[in-house]
């Protein structure tokens, strides 16, 4: 957690209650995000199937996965719209996991080979 | 320290110079929606580890029996994926219409939220149920105690939002879910959002890269 | 882990708003005396007198374990424990004194001085506060209970496999462990919530994050840690139980299991542990130091930042605990150079200390000894930790006396001297009558010349290689004389607790004489104090504060609205503590209700918690209460609209009431999670 991110005073401007998403986004582009969201995962399902292997399988799925999940997280979890300790907090903590257990992970996988 | 406050000698406070009731929190959100996004960021290191742990023994099954990814039925699994991201989107516009007032519809697209969930779980059973009968369960081997847990609790995860969506339904029935509740539907929405971006990590990490 | 999922359970009043038995099961408790009144409360100072006592109790416990160990130890082919029981001892040695003391120790000083050094009324979630007490109590009754039902966990504290397997430790003891330790999980987790949103947002008007006390920071960071660090062991406990009970593969190296990753799982959350233990008392010591050098913290924002990076980089150096079990070289590269860099920010800590004192008016009451004190064993104990980090010494010193020695010069010569210092510090504030400043000092002195016998000569014995967690020792390896010190020092700390016990009996009973039966009350401002939480009356009212404050001279406000510096730069006092502090007699202050639901909802768990053990029947009537208290709790309004005097309601922010109903007449709604 950086100092920055535990700022929330430096945004005076925000300390007014924040408007529920459905201010910001239509009931539309919700439809139209999960349609996206959809033919992603359709998008994954074609791939899995299309007889590549390795880094070339693997690297397309992992960005489209992470496409979806930042989509979710920034729309329908309003991230996008809300004040920035929330992106803050909850990027830390999905950060700190990756990192950590990437590293555990090699760790393991290295000694065993 | 300025020295305009410092010509005020000591701080002596007039009443009626404070402000008790103080209406607004420091970051302007409210602590129950803060503390939802603080619990959401823990929930990552407990998945993280689960999902490190199949990551780790997914090809390991010297104490015999199949491994998950040769019995994967991965068309049946991708359905369930778009049941589960439907009900992200039913969410939502629960949330949306409750914000604007809109009980009966913000009801009705939260029951149907509820119901999408079920669907989800009762595929997860059916899909358990098939993995023990093909000779993989629980304690067969490595990767399947691994694959087990780590859906087992996004599974429980799910269950548990269902039962708070199904509180709602109950709530708003009795009409108790107006306007003024929209930041409570909204919170579990958030809590609903995560569980189904951990499942996005899961259909992709667990089922489709081999 | 479970039971938080459905916090956000949270549903409006319904019918019970404005009923007096929510839910028709239980009367809306009112009693602000008497044991009901701890059950039920929900003030936060309340539960922060419950984690001390509590923690010192275990303390009592664990201290009785240290003391076995090194009876034991005291001569060679000691006779006193079997190879079997020293195993016990030891592991609950270790976890008593991690889970059920350090961290209980922080939390009731967190509890009870963060709201009051932010200017609030309360946390942010009084219930659940209180349900994380509760939760900590019963997973400390579930692990101890090991010891009468049978046999106590024996794998080490840090539960390595596969030694933790069914396979070679066949007893419950493990799974107490494992049961124990969720629960106190659970505690850990809700407070880390519920402290990060009130740091976060109930501040009072004009104090920014920078102007936070040094206390008030560290109880942040090490909250930030406890959140993303308790789910990283919940995860691997939980490995290791279904393993244990439901036979899966985890850690079953036949089925082709790597030990190793429940020792990377429980490292990853078993360094930020470590820091979670000691930020909390470097808080502390920040606030004792200024107070009796007069003057200002030195180099705020170092102390401030150098916390963060302690808590930011205590998560990258986990693997230094595993260079022996072969991890290959280029972890054992990276690893030892972010133990060495973690040394830096505590280094600037350690001089921004000294620093503080130099060319202060330095008093030594009892306080300040301690706080000196841990600054100088926590030294010797930091140094030690550096030599860890070069990893072909490393190799050496594992499992040797050498690490004992260590980590009890950061833990106990660190975290514990600090907390014994804080309570002679804060026991007016929260008593309101004084512990005798003459018997601190003795209690001091004994404590000092007995922690350094004990664990002095470990480093002697560590290099000379004695092994630790073994239950004897042969004679003629040079180890009986240092053994025997460091027993008779064991035993030397034990006197300087029963002196702090008497120093508190003799110091109430005193107090009760001179007060003639009336409360006992400290005078205001007794050290001359600089932060917020002198700001109200000794002991702190219920309501906390009569007004809250507004912050106009930043760090250190109280001391500035006592102080003013003139032309010379000289302090000159410009109001009186009489004046300056506030009476604390404010009778119509809206405070959170108490409630019987915390209290319910944690009874369930050790039920749940042994069924899984013996009877999954008695797991099922456990979880039930647990459940139904869920829902008691959710339906129960947070505040009470027919309470007493002290009517609440607006304790905390409106969390709802934005949405415009704030004013309607149904607004006694249950607030979401608290």
């Amino acid at each position: 957690m950086t100092a920055d991110a535990l700022h929330p005073e430096l945004a005076p401007e925000e300390h007014q209650v924040h408007d529920l998403a459905g201010a910001h986004v239509s009931d539309g582009k919700y439809v139209q995000i999960a349609i996206f969201l959809a033919v992603a995962t359709g998008l994954e399902v074609y791939l899995s199937y299309s007889g590549l292997e390795g880094a070339a399988l693997v690297a397309p799925l992992l960005v489209i996965m992470a496409y979806k999940f930042i989509t979710v997280a920034l729309y329908f979890m309003h991230l996008k719209f809300d004040p920035k300790i929330l992106t803050r907090v909850f990027y830390f903590g999905l950060i700190l996991a990756v990192s950590v257990y990437a590293a555990a992970l090699s760790t393991l996988k290295l000694f065993g080979g | 320290m300025t020295d305009a406050t410092l010509a005020e000698g000591p701080v002596v406070v007039a009443p009626g110079d404070y402000d008790d009731d103080h209406p607004v929190t420091n970051t302007g959100l409210s602590n129950n929606k803060l503390a939802m996004w603080v619990f959401l960021a823990s929930e990552c290191l407990l998945f993280g580890g689960l999902i490190s742990t199949y990551l780790l023994y997914k090809d390991n099954n010297i104490s015999g029996g199949p491994l998950p990814r040769q019995i994967y039925d991965i068309p049946f699994t991708s359905i369930s994926s778009f049941v589960l991201l439907t009900s992200s989107l039913t969410m939502v516009l629960a949330v949306s219409a409750i914000a604007r007032g809109e009980e009966r519809r913000g009801r009705t697209w939260l029951a149907t939220t509820a119901g999408l969930g079920m669907v989800f779980i009762s595929g997860q059973v059916y899909e358990f149920q098939t993995f023990v009968r093909e000779g993989m369960g629980f304690t067969t081997n490595a990767a399947s105690s691994a694959f087990f847990t780590l859906t087992g609790f996004h599974g429980v995860h799910v269950t548990m939002g269902i039962i708070m969506l199904v509180s709602l339904v109950v709530l708003s029935l009795r009409g108790r879910l107006g306007v003024e509740r929209a930041e409570t539907v909204e919170i579990v929405g958030l809590y609903w959002h995560f569980v189904d971006v951990v499942w996005i990590l899961i259909f992709t990490v667990v089922y489709l890269i081999p | 882990m479970a039971l938080t999922e459905t916090g956000p359970l949270a549903l409006p009043s319904g019918d019970g708003a404005g009923s007096p038995r929510p839910l028709g099961v239980f009367a809306r408790p009112r009693t602000t005396h008497g044991w009901r009144s701890w059950v039920t409360t929900v003030d936060h100072k309340k539960i922060g007198i419950m984690y001390g006592a509590t923690a010192l109790f275990f303390f009592l416990v664990g201290g009785m374990e240290a003391l076995l160990i090194r009876l034991q130890l005291a001569t060679p082919n000691g006779k006193l424990l079997s190879a079997d029981l020293y195993n016990q001892v030891f592991t609950m040695h270790g976890t008593t004194m991690v889970f059920l003391v350090v961290m209980p120790l922080g939390a009731g000083f967190m509890n009870y001085l963060v709201p009051l050094q932010i200017g609030a009324r309360d946390v942010a979630f009084p219930r659940l506060n209180a349900f994380g007490f509760w939760c900590f109590l019963a997973g400390g009754l579930v692990l101890n209970s090991s010891w009468l039902l049978g046999h106590a966990p024996d794998g080490g504290w840090f539960m390595y496999a596969p030694n933790s397997g069914v396979q070679f430790s066949p007893t419950h003891g493990i799974d107490f462990w494992n049961m124990g330790l969720l629960f106190t999980g659970i505690a850990s987790l809700t407070g880390a919530i519920n402290l990060i949103t009130t740091v976060l947002n109930m501040r009072a008007p004009g104090m920014s994050m920078f102007k936070m006390p040094v206390f008030t920071w560290m109880t942040l960071v090490t909250q930030f840690l406890l959140l993303f660090a308790i789910p990283v062991l919940t995860a691997a406990q939980f490995l290791l139980m279904f393993d244990r009970l439901f036979g899966a593969k985890f850690f079953d190296v036949s089925a082709g299991a790597d030990p190793l990753l429940w020792e990377n799982l429980f490292w990853i959350f078993g360094h930020p542990e470590v820091y979670i233990m000691i930020l909390p008392a470097f808080g502390l010591v920040s606030e004792i130091l200024p107070v009796f050098s007069r003057k200002p913290i030195f180099g705020y924002p170092f102390m401030v930042f150098s916390g963060i990076a302690i808590g930011v980089m205590g998560w990258g150096v986990w693997a230094h605990h595993m260079f022996a079990s072969g991890i290959g070289p280029y972890s054992v590269a990276a690893f030892s150079m972010s133990t060495m860099l973690i040394a830096v920010p505590t280094g600037i800590k350690v001089f921004n200390w000294i620093a503080t004192m130099w060319g202060g008016q330095v008093r030594f009451k009892a306080p300040m000894l301690y706080a000196i004190g841990m600054v100088a064993m926590f030294t010797v104990g930091g140094l030690s930790g550096v030599t860890h980090a070069v990893s072909p010494a490393d190799t050496q010193q594992t499992d040797t006396y050498y690490i004992v020695a260590h980590f009890h010069y950061v833990l106990f010569g660190g975290a514990l001297f600090v907390f014994v210092g804080g309570f002679y510090y804060y026991w007016p504030k929260v008593f309101g009558y004084f512990l005798s400043d003459a018997g601190g000092k003795l209690n001091f002195w004994i404590l000092f010349v007995g922690f350094n016998m004990t664990f002095g000569p470990m480093h002697i014995l560590g290099l000379r290689g004695q092994p630790r967690r073994v239950y004897t020792y042969r004679s003629n390896y040079g180890y009986e004389f240092w053994n025997m010190v460091s027993t008779i020092g064991a035993i030397i700390i034990g006197i300087s607790f029963l002196v702090l016990m008497a120093n508190i009996a003799i110091g109430y009973a005193r107090a009760k004489r001179l007060s003639a039966g009336g409360p006992l009350t400290a005078p205001p401002d007794p050290w001359d104090a600089r932060s917020l939480e002198w700001l109200t009356a000794n002991p702190t009212p219920v309501h906390n504060f009569d007004r809250v404050p507004t912050i106009r001279f930043g760090l250190d406000e109280l001391f500035y609205r006592k102080y003013r510096e003139d032309e010379g730069g000289r302090l000159v006092r410009v109001a009186t503590a009489e004046e300056v502090v506030e009476k604390g007699d404010r009778t119509d202050v809206h405070l959170p209700s108490p409630s019987y639901w915390p209290i319910v909802v944690a009874f369930g768990l050790p039920f749940v918690g042994w069924g899984l053990i013996y009877n999954l029947w008695l797991a099922l009537v456990g979880g039930a209460v647990v459940v139904l208290g869920i829902f008691g709790w959710a339906l129960e309004p947070s505040v009470d609209d027919e309470g007493g005097p002290l009517h609440p309601d607006h304790g905390q922010p409106p969390t709802t009431g934005e949405s415009g109903a704030a004013e309607a007449p149904v607004e006694q709604e249950a607030a979401l999670v608290d």
